[in-house]
């Protein structure tokens, strides 16, 4: 399946590479012919172009600009400094973390609680369901300046908007995945008579664990959004999202992308690491991948 | 024979909330703030947990009834836990005896929520009220229990003001809230869901005649979906100013993918028979795609929908905290947060928690309108 | 007679009513990965107008790949093939047959009768036209009075009524079957068959059946095609002469359980060839 894929994205890939740097020309031109004619210099097309991939401050920078910005940030620069980009994505990722590991713990103990507690479950779940349709991030940076308040500062503010994001769709599909054996089933656990325990232990988890699985990949991305907008009250002291501030207070186009980037990389790579766990759990338990 | 607990419970509670003080010292005075014996509605609240506790520990709870009893007793104490607070200047100074008396509501509260819960009746209507009334008692108990403990503990009102105030607070400002609905949900909202949804839509069935492409971009479709894409609002703001077009931008950007991915997966979702049937029709292209392949994919198109609904107002209201004109949802929670107005800053959560639900119910209602056929709409949980 | 006689002999008849389906040396061979499999090899067979042909066999015997073949849903890789006189494609662009899958395949978001109206929106017949020949389609299998209502509110056996109406409702006088009752319970199956038999006495279709139920093809066929796997062909061709009202009684006659031993002693030999 994959190598059928390989070859397709590649070329995408490579198109919209194309397509940046053509967008990077176009978008950058008219303030370098801006330049030009302020400097009342002559200018050829080659020359134009050549330009507007060097500029300092551009509008849309090229991506070797970015590539160039993240190799220093990244290799060659220091991992305590607070110029390198590793140490800002160590803020943003610890936070993501945290916040991702207790709103697992969270979710999966509310929703082990809604399968087994009729009260609990028409209570709590339709409160759980709709809050899925509230915009949860508004209240970011009222939690950090909150929590500021009370003297509570640094990892914890960022993992609490993180935790309150991802146990919400942890919840329902465990939700989902608990009650997922099918009626024969429960009725086979119910000839051994066994216990809520057993039942839960032997059919009802392994059941939900490809529900499981699902959720944390989106629960690990969206904690690591909550972590990087958890970073904007705050007015940019460390992590992604304040030198995405940062870059955007003073206008450093190629800061604000490398550091886009790099998130974009830091979510790419958990995802790809809960996949990876995901694949070995469920090969283990005989799951055809 | 065996006690009813949560009754139990209420009712010791409720009787050492008579024994133990009600509230705690006044600074200044040096006296207890008030008495159970001068408050009558209080008394006689804290004497009904009791004799309805013990009451229903002996009977036991039997029937819809004495729940709806329970309920109407811990209902009553609640407002007479209310009053205390406020009107009796308890606020700040629960003692004791006041958060014991919680306590006994709270088993009364959640024991009377059980037995509706647990209602079965073969009458729909019935059934259904019965449905209705459980979330939202438990909603009202949050609400009062957040309250309650704010007011009860005194906790100040720039970390966490009581909903009362909120809600003062939003009916009181309506006007300002109104523009920044308008500005953040109309203008920003609705024309960057519309232009994301409607291109990925567009650009899917042109994607969906290469296969080529369609390998391409699927994976990496669903692979964006991971990525936290806000942070492009910086950038969007930079590009198209602070008002709604730059919001507007950051939405179509955040919504193209899920809608993408969503609907390409949907135009293969039409079965092999149902595509040799049109087969055997020599059905066109636009025939099959309209007859089949697009009534088959509307569930993926709305799942998409019900999804972007949700990001898009995120995407505004986050775009929003990079600049913005001085007026808009996400604008009025930097600023008031900023000046520690944090009652206005939840008005302002409350507003888009409403806008938010009302905007994924209409697309689900939509959704229901236009798949009733689809057996999601159909089967029910054994 | 040898069974090479008897393909031969089958081969050779003179075509005395019109041919519908006219099939010479037909060959189909998919290619995979582990190698080539030949679905069908040296296939000769003649449908004549009015006929009631079943194909039976053990399965993957082919029997549904020929279906598809004369539907074009699939190329043959060899050999000739007419419908009508015409190749397949031709024949498909004609709508000159109705196909009934194995499955209803009736689409959920559209009623009863917008379902059999289908095929007649796609031919851009008129509004009334359609609802007028979805009446009478829906006559025909006994589902007047349903129109309104959605596949999931019908039983198994009258989803796949349905359809039937639908493949019936643009009236091509060929009507090509794969396994359509194979899903359903001996009772409905024995009362379809009936209402199935009755629908070929009355309109004169030609019908092309696969089955794998030895009984049903020897009650409904005028010819039955005995087929065997890998690769598959036809190893036996058996005409019977029940009268076109039969009724389920034949069953118990010498004549249908000397037929029926003729089959089963056909998929004996198909199959011991292959071990």
């Amino acid at each position: 399946m994959m190598s059928g894929q390989a070859g397709p994205v590649t070329v995408v890939l490579i198109a919209l590479l194309v397509l940046w740097y053509v967008g990077a020309v176009f978008m950058n031109a008219p303030t370098q012919i801006d330049r030009y004619n302020r400097a009342d210099q002559t200018w050829t097309t080659s020359k134009l172009i050549e330009d507007t991939l060097a500029q300092e401050r551009p509008i849309l920078p090229a991506p070797h600009q970015v590539a160039q910005e993240m190799y220093k940030t990244i290799f060659a620069t220091k991992i305590t400094s607070k110029r390198s980009l590793v140490y800002h994505s160590w803020v943003t990722l610890s936070s993501t973390l945290l916040g991702f590991a207790s709103g697992t713990l969270l979710g999966i103990i509310l929703a082990v609680g809604i399968v087994h507690v009729t009260t609990l479950e028409k209570s709590l779940m339709p409160w759980v369901i709709s809050s899925q349709t509230i915009p949860i991030l508004a209240i970011a940076p009222m939690i950090i300046v909150v929590l500021g308040a009370i003297g509570i500062k640094g990892v914890i503010p960022k993992a609490v908007i993180s935790t309150y994001l991802c146990f919400f769709p942890i919840t329902i599909s465990m939700v989902k995945g608990l009650r997922s054996p099918q009626v024969i089933q429960l009725d086979l656990m119910r000839t051994y008579n066994a216990s809520k325990w057993q039942t839960f232990w032997q059919l009802r988890l392994p059941s939900a664990m490809p529900y499981l699985f699902a959720s944390l990949k989106v629960a690990i991305a969206i904690s690591l959004v909550g972590a990087i907008v958890g970073e904007l009250p705050t007015g940019a002291q460390a992590g992604l999202g304040a030198r995405l501030l940062a870059g955007s207070y003073y206008g450093q186009t190629i800061q604000i992308w490398s550091a886009l980037l790099t998130a974009a990389f830091v979510a790419a790579i958990m995802v790809v690491i809960v996949g990876w766990f995901e694949r070995r759990v469920l090969a283990r338990m005989g799951v055809k991948a | 024979m065996k006690l009813d607990k949560f009754c139990l419970v209420g009712a010791i509670a409720a009787l050492l909330a008579l024994i133990f003080p009600l509230a705690g010292m006044d600074a200044d005075t040096g006296k207890q703030v008030a008495f159970v014996g001068d408050i009558p509605g209080l008394a006689i609240a804290m004497a009904l947990c009791v004799i309805a506790g013990a009451a229903f520990t002996w009977l036991g709870v039997r029937s819809i009834y004495s729940g709806i009893v329970i309920l109407a007793v811990g209902v009553f104490g609640c407002w007479q836990a209310i009053v205390t607070l406020y009107d009796y200047g308890v606020a700040g100074y629960a003692g004791t005896g006041f958060w014991l008396f919680i306590i006994s509501l709270w088993a009364f509260v959640w024991r009377g929520i059980d037995v509706v819960a647990n209602y079965r009746s073969l009458e729909k209507a019935k059934q259904q009220v019965a449905n209705i009334i459980v979330p939202v008692a438990f909603g009202m108990w949050l609400l009062f229990a957040w309250e309650v403990l704010v007011a009860g503990f005194g906790v100040p009102q720039v970390l966490l003001p009581p909903p009362s105030m909120i809600g003062v607070r939003f009916v009181t400002s309506t006007d300002m809230m109104a523009a920044d609905f308008y500005q953040t949900f109309v203008k920003a909202v609705l024309s960057g869901y519309v232009m994301g949804c409607g291109s990925a839509f567009i650009v899917a069935i042109a994607v969906d005649r290469v296969p080529f492409l369609k390998r391409g971009l699927l994976p990496l479709g669903n692979m964006v979906s991971a990525l936290p894409i806000i942070g492009v609002a910086p950038i969007m703001v930079m590009w198209f100013g602070f008002d709604w077009q730059s919001k507007a931008a950051v939405i179509v950007i955040m919504t193209f993918f899920p809608m993408l991915v969503n609907t390409v997966t949907g135009l293969n979702a039409a079965g092999k028979l149902e595509k040799d049937l049109m087969a055997t029709y020599a059905s066109g292209y636009w025939s099959t795609l309209f007859r089949l392949r697009l009534p088959a994919a509307m569930p993926f198109v709305f799942n998409a929908l019900k999804i972007n609904s949700t990001l898009a107002l995120i995407g505004a209201i986050v775009a929003e905290f990079f600049g913005t004109p001085i007026v808009g949802m996400g604008f009025r929670i930097s600023t008031e947060v900023g000046r520690m107005n944090i009652d206005m800053v939840w008005a302002e959560i409350a507003l888009a928690a409403l806008a938010g639900t009302a905007f994924y119910g209409a697309v689900a209602y939509i959704e229901r309108k236009a798949t009733s056929w689809h057996p999601s709409f159909r089967v029910r949980r054994h | 007679m040898t069974l090479k006689e008897v393909v031969n002999n089958v081969a050779e008849m003179p075509a005395s009513k019109n041919a519908v389906v006219d099939i010479k040396n037909l060959s189909l061979t998919f290619q995979t990965a582990d190698g080539p499999v030949y679905a069908l090899s040296e296939v000769d067979l003649t449908i004549d107008e009015g006929d009631f042909v079943s194909f039976i066999g053990p399965s993957g015997c082919g029997k549904t790949t020929l279906l598809r073949v004369i539907a074009d849903l699939e190329k043959a890789t060899g050999g000739d093939i007419s419908i009508n006189g015409v190749s397949p494609e031709q024949a498909r662009e004609n709508r000159a047959y109705g196909y009934v899958f194995q499955a209803p395949a009736l689409l959920p978001w559209r009623s009863i009768e917008r379902n059999v109206t289908l095929p007649l929106e796609i031919m851009e017949l008129s509004k009334e036209e359609r609802i007028k020949r979805a009446h009478d389609a829906l006559k025909l299998v006994e589902l007047n009075g349903f129109e309104k209502k959605f596949p999931w509110q019908l039983s198994g056996g009258m989803q796949q009524r349905a359809s039937i109406a639908r493949a019936l409702s643009f009236d091509a006088d060929l009507l090509l079957m794969d396994e359509p009752f194979g899903a359903l319970d001996e009772i409905v199956r024995d009362h379809l068959n009936e209402q199935l038999l009755k629908l070929w006495a009355r309109t004169n279709k030609t019908v092309a059946f696969v089955t794998h139920s030895i009984p049903e093809a020897v009650y409904l066929s005028s010819k039955i095609v005995v087929m065997s796997p890998r690769p598959g062909r036809i190893i036996d061709v058996i005409e019977t002469d029940f009268p076109k009202d039969r009724t389920l009684d034949i069953r118990e006659t010498p004549e249908f359980l000397e037929i029926a031993h003729r089959v089963r002693e056909g998929l004996r030999a198909g199959h011991s060839n292959d071990e």
